[in-house]
């Protein structure tokens, strides 16, 4: 497979698929698509050697429209199915993608155990603070006011939820922000993600064009973070809960935790295990 | 089950060794060329908690635990009498209670079993660091005929770690022991073990599973602790990683179900244990096994319910959600062990049907087949070996089809790192290709393939043990571990003069009626026997298969195992 790699210069559009995708005209995810495809041609790595892995929501759409490998999964359980792939074949590089619903509503006890146990993945959560594909439901990362809902029309009353400074309290090992209004910057941040070992965390502000119109301002509400990057935690942890959400293209935090990826000892034959049991 | 057979338990609070001392006269008896069946009950509490060991040995291999026990022995009673409906006495059981410990609960005294005195305790304080456990263990060597050589040998080998002193204190228990019930009433007492002409093991049910998934090739398993599947788990940890494979403890049985489709997905054989309320939490993901093609192994060691119910005791109530619990039209396997020893071979047989068939696997075993320890012939190693189908080098231009609908409904699978078969895995509904799709006629077309694939398998004859008189006008009908009480009373049964066949299902889905019909040609009335409340295989059987007119059914709920004398007096005194 390395020869494949001498032999061919891989283009994004190499790990674009035909399968056109489902999501409305003008949404973020658009641009994150093709910031993963610019990311896997920046590094070279060849399609086969690829997988992507997601759960349920409009942005966990994006395996089919990747000519890599893909599983697409039940909603939520994303990290679970990329954590035992990379653990069985560690040889892969596994990126996770979803939506802010997915990842820490119904798949938030695996989001704080993926972050813990840090093996070396690299999750995009493409977060647009509502959840689509069932047509506009407040998320976790919904503010507690926003009255746009059928479900919650007094608003869901209830405080957001900070994905990442909870992804710093849990351990991944790489969190940045980024947003889709700038895709060179996203396919840059990915790149870096994939690189770092361990659990690494991206949150990309991604617009719904069409239950959150007013995100359409997000564009011009973003500023580059003023910040260097930082492996102390405190600190990364106090850049994180005075923030507004609205400081992106940059990393946040990279940390230094070897990666978990158990390795076997022995090849044994099974008929050797036979002792545990003979008289 | 042929030979002689005696059965007894050791009973006591926690701390008073009764296990201990149960898995020290199992070694013996195994030593002795003797076979054995040892199951255990305890309370509720995580430490200190009243337990019993109920132990039956024989000259032949043991299927299941008697109708009666001939032996009880209390090294106290605190609380044992809440197991007294799982041991039951007869007027010609004997009663060993120490009288420093106060009156045999009238729970086992209304028995009319003898009851005989032995001071353990005070026995056990004759000797420097003696344990009336030890004193017990000797008054019941001495009973049954277990040689002396045979237990010091045992003592020496296991509590080597211990020391001499050690070694010398119970050495000096057990002698108080026998020697203080040379005149007891008599008990069967088992003629000298027959050296054994075929390797013999020692094994838990879970252990069995657990080596059987590693004989059919698992190499990656997940799993979230719960009991009583925890062993199984806890066998594996340390042997995958000899064998090239990992284990990962997962945050829940959501992950751990979604991490072994990962790891299958990547083309290692994968597998989880659980028990019943983690089978509920994973019949989603099992859904998308079936309908992403992905094989996986799921063992459901089933305890009572529903709930949390009596996490530490076994029912056979799962049978309904295993079969039925995912939602849309989800073909899948359904497989059930017959004895401790088939453990081994349904889990390996289990694996490798996943792996050739690329669905998902459930294995239903129990509490009382997965804790109980047997000394058994060793399990043959059989050639089941996980197979899974790799996609043919494909032509120029031609796109692979990861659901291609093939003749057999099998479509090859490729793995990540194989260039040029980049496909995405499923759970929406999709094209032959994987692309989602929601037209009708791919639903149709995947639906059938999915069907197919299982309903046109050769299982072989795999699909149930069948045992006993082949032109007899009455069957046993049973499933997972009620097989082994039906196994005694079958021989029971024909000793007595009657003709009866037994059939034992292993595979329970996807149903096999040709060889069902086979099974039964003949036979004019049947008796299901299983243990659950509602009879969930008696409805399957009804649902699924042609019965005789003549039905009965012999079912009850669970933690009381069915006995072989209900099954023979169902049988004897059927009108």
């Amino acid at each position: 497979m390395d020869a494949c790699v001498q032999q061919r210069d891989y283009t994004a559009k190499n790990y674009k698929s035909d399968v056109k995708p489902i999501w409305c005209p003008g949404c973020g995810d658009y641009s994150v698509l093709a910031a993963i495809t610019r990311a896997l041609a920046t590094l070279q790595l060849a399609p086969e050697n690829v997988a992507v892995v997601s759960g349920i929501g409009c942005s966990s759409r994006i395996p089919a429209y990747t000519s890599v490998y893909g599983f697409h999964g039940v909603h939520g359980r994303a990290l679970p199915v990329a954590t035992g792939l990379k653990i069985a074949r560690p040889d892969l590089t596994v990126l996770v993608t979803g939506g802010d619903g997915d990842g820490f509503s119904i798949g938030g006890n695996h989001f704080l155990h993926a972050c813990r146990r840090n093996v070396d993945l690299t999750y995009i959560v493409m977060d647009n603070q509502v959840y689509g594909m069932t047509k506009g439901q407040a998320s976790p990362t919904t503010d507690p006011d926003w009255e746009g809902s059928k479900l919650t029309p007094d608003g869901a009353g209830i405080e957001s939820f900070h994905p990442l400074v909870v992804a710093l309290a849990a351990g991944a090992n790489f969190i940045a922000r980024c947003s889709s209004s700038d895709p060179n910057n996203v396919a840059d941040i990915i790149t870096q993600a994939i690189r770092h070992p361990g659990f690494s965390m991206v949150q990309v502000l991604s617009p719904c064009v069409t239950f959150r119109p007013e995100q359409l301002e997000w564009k011009h509400m973003v500023r580059t973070a003023a910040v260097d990057v930082t492996d102390d935690a405190a600190r990364a942890a106090r850049r994180l809960m005075t923030d507004d959400g609205f400081n992106v293209g940059k990393v946040l935090y990279k940390g230094d935790r070897p990666a978990y990826q158990p390795e076997p000892k022995g090849a044994a034959a099974v008929a050797d295990l036979e002792a545990d049991f003979a008289l | 089950m042929g030979g002689q057979t005696v059965s007894l338990v050791m009973a006591g609070s926690g701390g008073a060794g009764v296990v201990t001392a149960g898995s020290l006269l199992l070694e013996a008896a195994a030593r002795a060329g003797w076979y054995a069946y040892m199951t255990r009950s305890s309370g509720p509490q995580i430490r200190g908690g009243e337990a019993a060991v109920m132990i039956r040995l024989g000259t032949e291999p043991i299927a299941s635990h008697d109708d009666r026990f001939h032996l009880l022995v209390g090294v106290d009673w605190q609380n044992v009498g809440r197991f007294a409906a799982e041991i039951p006495l007869g007027p010609e059981s004997l009663i060993i209670g120490d009288p420093g410990e106060g009156a045999t609960p009238e729970v086992f005294t209304r028995s009319g079993a003898q009851q005989i005195a032995l001071p353990m305790k005070a026995l056990a304080k004759t000797v420097p660091d003696g344990r009336p456990n030890m004193v017990a263990f000797g008054a019941i060597a001495g009973m049954i005929g277990l040689g002396e050589d045979v237990v010091l040998g045992v003592l020496r080998d296991t509590l080597k770690r211990k020391g001499e002193e050690a070694i010398a204190a119970s050495i000096a228990a057990f002698r108080a022991g026998v020697a203080a019930a040379k005149d007891f009433p008599a008990v069967p007492r088992l003629p000298a073990g027959t050296p054994a002409t075929r390797e013999r093991w020692s094994i838990t049910g879970n252990e069995a599973t657990g080596m059987g998934a590693l004989r059919g090739g698992v190499r990656f398993v997940a799993a979230y602790p719960i009991t009583p599947a925890t062993e199984v788990l806890e066998w594996l940890a340390p042997a995958l990683p000899k064998v090239g494979g990992v284990l990962v403890q997962a945050e829940d049985e959501l992950a751990s179900i979604n991490q072994i489709i990962g790891g299958s997905y990547g083309g290692v054989p994968s597998l989880t244990a659980t028990s019943g309320p983690g089978l509920a939490l994973m019949t989603e993901s099992l859904g998308l096994a079936v309908a992403a093609e992905v094989p996986i192994v799921v063992i459901d060691v089933m305890r009572v319910g529903p709930s949390t119910g009596i996490a530490t005791k076994s029912e056979q109530a799962d049978l309904n959600i295993a079969v039925y619990g995912l939602h849309g039209d989800a073909p899948h396997l359904v497989l059930a062990p017959t004895s401790v020893a088939d453990c081994l071979f349904t889990t390996q047989w289990a694996v490798h049907l996943a792996e050739s068939l690329q669905t998902a696997a459930i294995v239903l075993t129990d509490q009382a087949m997965g804790q109980a320890r047997a000394v058994m012939p060793r399990s043959a190693a059989v050639s089941f070996i996980g197979q899974r189908e790799k996609p043919a080098a494909l032509a120029e231009g031609v796109q692979y089809k990861r659901y291609a609908n093939t003749a057999s409904g099998v479509s090859p699978m490729a793995i990540p790192g194989m260039a040029g078969y980049t496909y995405t895995a499923d759970g929406l509904e999709h094209n032959e290709t994987g692309t989602p799709s929601s037209q009708a006629s791919d639903h149709q077309a995947q639906l059938d393939k999915r069907l197919r694939k299982l309903t046109g398998y050769h299982y072989g004859e795999h699909w149930a043990d069948i045992t006993g008189d082949q032109d007899a006008d009455t069957a046993i009908l049973t499933w997972g571990s009620s097989a082994g009480p039906a196994r005694e009373a079958l021989e029971r049964l024909r000793a007595a003069g009657h003709a009866v066949k037994l059939i034992a299902v292993r595979l329970i889905s996807p149903v096999q009626p040709e060889k069902f019909a086979q099974a039964l040609q003949g036979v004019e009335r049947v008796l299901v026997v299983e243990q659950s409340h509602s009879g969930q295989f008696h409805r399957y059987l009804r649902a699924q298969y042609d019965l005789p007119r003549q039905v009965k059914a012999l079912h009850h709920p669970g933690p009381l195992a069915v006995r072989p004398g209900a099954i023979v007096e169902h049988i004897t005194q059927w009108s």
